[in-house]
């Protein structure tokens, strides 16, 4: 274990003293503010991925682990470590931070509280991917609302007060069930082995020798799983997104879908899988049914929204449901497909919403109807949108068919008429971002758009290191699922107790008696 | 297997690539004469690349043609594994050669074609992606990896047929080309999941490959039935998208909308015959799956005679063309159904060359009438456009089934492999046989009123194209002119192929072994019916099997050639009847994509959308927060509290207090 304070200590909170000393800097210089701003989030990536290199792929326990005593006598701790889970989350919100700062030169209004609030977000996205101790855990988890919120709230579109309320409401709401939970966990622990402690790794170990009976745990993981479903969004608490999306900033809506949301998948892996394992297992077909409904349910309802941002929102409801599905298909297909998922969901639909924003910048609207033969006026931005929209529709060689087929892949060996039905998801993607892309960007260019001028450096230098990474999963994703193996066996192990090393060895035989039958 | 020559496969693949990414990158600063050369060379190269190493395979003794060669390993989750690997065997290397031999020949064609269009760099630059999907697609060693050249192509298609996508009618084609695709693909997708979880690997050779577990499983009896039927026949769905099939065919004619070659290339030669070249390699479950055999070999024949039928009634010329391609693919897979695998590949090969001929020398006719396409304006071309005439009359009897001509040979071998196929019971095979019989006489009919119509009687087109001015590629009006040597080279080397290349198999009824099925024997590998599949007939059975089909031929010419050869018969000036019932495809792609697709899905999208969503979920939660604002504020006034909980009180307060905090101070922001 590392002494605090450690490398992820520093990654966490240099956001956080960047912000501070961008109070001290005359709001007049924004450029200062920028470039300041940029080089913090440039530094915060180059640190994290120290964190790859350093990483051991062969242990699936925590590293870069640091400690400190916080509040002793309520058994609270400062206690950090990742895994080959959140390791890709923590890479994930970094490398995005860098992206939408770069992007939000284009914000002119405000720019030292809009910064502000951008390195507050990183700080409190990174501390809820590292944090061990569950209070720890709690308070990064709500701290980040706040600047979502005034960041949607403040630089949002025009119904963007009704947006942020709604956003910050629905999440509190899970918040608040999850908080119960979490006490009560508090309180399980200090009855089962007189230990007064929040921390997860010994919460979690109390559980595993001596599980709590299926009702209670039953409960708990409801608590938990509300709090995690409204932020993934799951059908059917996924009304919130759309909205939030449509109103935020671009950077906003990069981080709310690129990292935000993984928030959710990422609570059912790191709170709900180990902590509640017969729970999960008893609830897998009613989340892997909502999964499904919310891939089918998600497509379809993209295909007729009219505003290319709200098609890309709704998208993401149908991407998302892939990462579910992987999820609960609780074997380590699906649980490599679900963590690659949402790396490319990160990055592909972050991409997306970076590419609708470009486009707004020029035009001022987001409506389908208003743009036409833009492939003509803009083909450096037709090439670069039809390359991340091909990674989006899941093509394969790209990162989207990658994480897709894993998850459908395993999730037929958890529930075959599901995966039958959830496979003609990829069908769905096809029509709605297919046909939007025909209307944006085929046919003659009118008057308002047959001026506009192609992406510029500052544009291109953002989308480059995507397409690369689009491609690099897509053809080498071993780089990253070689990491990932310890902690999914691991994970593994702890959902389906010691059985499950030898279950997961028998998985093909499993299913081929199954199916034989 | 280290560094053995054949690791030499990678560079046929990267040579295209290379092509591809110069092409994309410096193809608009290089200028036309430089991409044009560049994308035919490394095509070119490829090809004769792909011939070097087959003469290389074929010093080896045929138990030792099925050799591997793995770049790197590509997906790694549990116990899943999958490489990307290429195998190199006869049915591979025959694949790369078709498709960088026709696609060479397509390119140099291209560089005529195309000379006018400003977008000629990113034609070439589709073109040449083109080529790296399709042979990722044939030279692959598993499924997965075949899956990334399978869509790959269908993107280029996708590309291509909407290359110039400004005009709708182009971009919505290639829109369906993609979906319906799509919807093939979806049961391909299903299919390799279901193989990996049945085989526990998808590779097709290697020490653990996915054909030998499923005989030792059949073997060892714990082979289900349902599972390899189940298998076999979601392939087979993917199947019918690529190679359009009932009841996913209907984008192919659409598909014309793109430029000639990538017709020619893409929807006739090679792409279009991946699933008839999938279900060739996974032949071991077809054969283990009888109830699928049975379904791709009904399949295969309604489609022929379904796609012939409303050929016959087409006024576009290419339209002509595309329908009557569904139909010979139709040929193919029949072959697959009835167990001759070897003899759908003969198709596949001799089709390619007649059907590029026949789609190049129709662009050819296209371009000379300033783009026009309906052949009711065409007429009289033979002694204007001699080169292509010529070749074209190669393509057509070579189609119809004339002997000695390639097409003869291989749709010869397949209608008498169903005659007296031993993978069906002997009355489905001969019922199968006649109506591919009769489909033989359509086409012949279909190909003698295309030529009829385009080169034979009185020209139509002496002021019929005057307006098209706008998109005439080559210059001037007046009368039609025989294209470039870049374009007639190709047609003439494609002629001399369609004439001569059927010798390449053999001929049952005088004793001349099938060279053809001896050279594709190490693919086949495995053999579950054994010869069995297709019986050996007696001779006699066998010539009057040839009469037949030589009658059905020389019947449906000389049927055409009554009602055609003085040009367009004064009945066909309009479309009406049972001609205008064909002509729209029995209305069937109208119910599918007006009906089903756009109308019915368009009305469940918007109410998921405007009801399920907007009304029910939304409307309730803001019922709830509306509800919650009533309760609290009749509420606020009582506490609870346990003591137990203090800290955390303290806690929660506290963040509620800095929330409110900083809505307050937001809110002030945002009234400033």
């Amino acid at each position: 274990m590392e002494t605090t304070p450690g490398l992820l200590t520093f990654i966490i909170f240099l956001p956080l003293a960047g912000a501070l000393v961008l109070l001290l800097v005359p709001r007049e210089s924004k450029e200062t503010i920028r470039w300041f701003t940029l080089a913090v989030t440039v530094l915060v990536f180059v640190l994290s991925l120290r964190l790859y290199f350093g990483f051991n792929t062969a242990s699936a326990g925590m590293q870069f682990r640091e400690f400190a005593l916080w509040m002793p006598q309520f058994g609270i701790h400062y206690h950090l470590g990742i895994d080959g889970i959140s390791l890709w989350l923590v890479l994930l919100t970094t490398f995005l931070s860098v992206l939408a700062v770069a992007f939000s030169w284009v914000v002119e209004q405000r720019v030292k509280e809009y910064m502000f609030f951008m390195l507050l977000l990183e700080t409190g996205m990174l501390g809820v991917f590292c944090a061990l101790d569950l209070v720890l855990f709690y308070v990064f988890w709500e701290a980040m609302l706040v600047p979502m919120y005034f960041l949607i709230g403040m630089w949002g579109g025009e119904r963007r007060i009704y947006a942020a309320i709604k956003f910050f409401l629905f999440t509190f709401f899970g918040s608040i069930l999850m908080l119960v939970a979490i006490v009560a966990l508090y309180y399980l622990h200090r009855d089962m082995t007189g230990v007064a402690t929040f921390d997860l790794l010994k919460i979690q170990q109390a559980l595993a020798t001596s599980p709590l009976d299926l009702n209670l745990q039953l409960w708990l993981f409801a608590a938990f799983a509300l709090a995690f479903a409204i932020k993934v969004p799951m059908f059917p608490f996924h009304t919130w997104l759309p909205d939030a999306h449509v109103e935020a900033p671009t950077a906003g809506s990069v981080i709310l879908a690129g990292v935000l949301l993984k928030m959710g998948t990422y609570g059912f892996l790191r709170f709900c899988l180990p902590l509640f394992p017969d729970a999960s297992q008893v609830a897998a077909p009613l989340m892997l049914t909502l999964a499904v409904i919310g891939i089918i349910y998600g497509a379809i309802v993209a295909a007729v929204q009219p505003d290319v941002k709200k098609l890309v929102a709704y998208s993401s409801v149908s991407h998302l449901g892939f990462v579910m599905l992987g999820l609960f298909a609780l074997n380590a297909q699906g649980l490599t497909g679900s963590i690659l998922q949402q790396v490319n969901h990160g990055i592909s639909t972050g991409a997306l919403f970076l590419l609708v924003g470009m486009i707004y910048e020029r035009r001022h609207t987001r409506l389908i109807a208003e743009f036409g033969g833009l492939k003509r006026v803009m083909p450096v931005y037709a090439a670069f949108f039809l390359l991340v929209m091909l990674s989006s529709v899941g093509l394969p060689s790209t990162n989207g068919f990658v994480g897709e087929f894993l998850t459908l892949l395993g999730g037929f060996a958890a529930d075959i008429p599901l995966t039958v039905i959830a496979a003609s998801g990829v069908i769905l993607a096809a029509v709605y971002l297919l046909w939007m892309f025909q209307r944006v960007f085929y046919g003659e260019p009118s008057e308002k758009n047959a001026s506009l001028p192609d992406l510029n450096l500052r544009e291109i230098a953002i989308l480059v290191p995507i397409v690369v990474l689009i491609f690099w999963i897509g053809l080498y994703p071993s780089t990253f699922t070689d990491a990932m193996r310890a902690s999914v066996e691991n994970l593994i192990r702890q959902v389906n107790g010691d059985a499950g090393a030898a279950w997961l060895a028998q998985m093909g035989e499993t299913v081929r008696t199954v199916t034989m039958r | 297997m280290v560094n053995s020559v054949f690791d030499l496969i990678w560079l046929v693949i990267a040579l295209p690539l290379a092509g591809f990414l110069f092409h994309a990158f410096f193809g608009k600063r290089a200028g036309k004469k430089v991409v044009g050369t560049v994308g035919t060379a490394v095509v070119l190269g490829a090809f004769a690349l792909s011939v070097y190493l087959l003469m290389e395979l074929l010093k080896l003794p045929a138990e030792e043609q099925r050799v591997l060669s793995t770049l790197w390993r590509w997906i790694e989750a549990g116990s899943f594994r999958v490489s990307f690997e290429a195998l190199v065997d006869p049915l591979s290397l025959l694949m790369a050669l078709i498709v960088t031999g026709v696609g060479g020949l397509i390119h140099l064609y291209s560089t005529g074609y195309m000379a006018e269009d400003e977008d000629y760099p990113r034609f070439f630059t589709y073109m040449n992606l083109f080529i790296v999907f399709m042979l990722t697609l044939v030279l692959s060693n598993n499924l997965l990896m075949m899956f990334v050249g399978w869509e790959g192509v269908g993107l280029c298609s996708y590309l291509l047929i909407g290359f110039w996508y400004r005009d709708k009618v182009n971009t919505d084609s290639a829109n369906k080309a993609f979906i319906v695709n799509r919807i093939g693909d979806w049961g391909f997708t299903l299919a390799v999941i279901l193989a990996f979880w049945t085989f526990g690997t998808l590779s097709f050779a290697g020490e653990e490959n996915m054909f030998q577990r499923a005989i030792d499983l059949k073997a060892a009896n714990m082979l289900s039935p349902s599972i390899i039927t189940a298998i076999a026949l979601l392939l087979f769905v993917g199947a019918t998208g690529k190679s359009a099939q009932f009841p996913l065919y209907m984008w192919l004619p659409d598909a014309m909308a793109g430029p000639t070659p990538v017709s020619a290339l893409i929807h006739a030669a090679t792409m279009v015959t991946a699933g008839v070249v999938m279900v060739t390699r996974c032949h071991v479950f077809f054969e283990l799956a009888p109830a699928a055999m049975l379904v791709v070999a009904i399949i295969g024949v309604f489609t022929a005679i379904f796609a012939a039928t409303v050929a016959l009634a087409q006024v576009d010329i290419k339209r002509v063309l595309a329908y009557s391609t569904v139909s010979q693919l139709g040929y193919m897979f029949l072959g697959c159904g009835v167990g001759a695998f070897a003899s759908g590949m003969f198709h596949v090969t001799t089709h390619a060359f007649f059907k590029a001929l026949l789609f190049l020398g129709s662009g050819s006719v296209i371009l000379a009438m300033h783009h026009e396409q309906d052949m009711r304006r065409m007429g009289g071309l033979a002694k204007y456009l001699p080169v292509t005439y010529w070749t074209m009359l190669a393509g057509w009897l070579a189609i119809s089934g004339i002997p000695p001509l390639a097409g003869f040979f291989s749709k010869d071998e397949i209608l008498a492999s169903t005659f007296g196929t031993h993978a069906l019971p002997v009355s489905v095979g001969q019922i199968l046989w006649a109506v591919g019989l009769l489909t033989a006489l359509l086409t012949a009919f279909y190909m003698t009123r295309l030529m009829g119509l385009t080169f034979w009687g009185e020209p139509r087109w002496a002021t019929a194209h005057a307006h098209h001015g706008k998109d005439d590629a080559h210059g001037h009006h007046g009368e039609p002119q025989e294209s470039p040597p870049s374009m007639t080279v190709p047609l003439m080397i494609l002629a001399a192929l369609s004439v001569v290349g059927g010798f390449i198999g053999g001929f049952a009824p005088l004793h001349i072994p099938n060279r053809f099925e001896a050279f594709l024997e190490p693919s086949a590998g495995l053999k579950v019916l054994g010869e069995g599949a297709v019986g050996h007939l007696p001779v006699s059975v066998e010539w009057m099997l040839v009469w037949a089909s030589v009658a059905a031929a020389v019947l449906g010419i000389w049927f055409g050639w009554a009602r055609y050869r003085a040009g367009l018969p004064e009945s066909e000036r309009e479309l009406v009847g049972v001609r205008k019932v064909l002509y729209n495809q029995y209305y069937y792609d109208w119910l599918m994509v007006k009906g089903v697709g756009l109308w019915l899905g368009g009305k469940i999208a918007n109410w998921m959308w405007q009801f399920v969503d907007v009304r029910l979920i939304d409307g309730f939660v803001n019922g709830i927060a509306g509800f919650t604002g009533w309760v609290g504020n009749n509420l606020r006034r009582v506490q609870t509290g346990y003591v137990r909980n203090y800290a955390f009180t303290i806690l929660i307060g506290a963040i509620v207090l800095l929330i409110w905090l900083l809505v307050r101070g937001a809110s002030a922001g945002l009234a400033r």
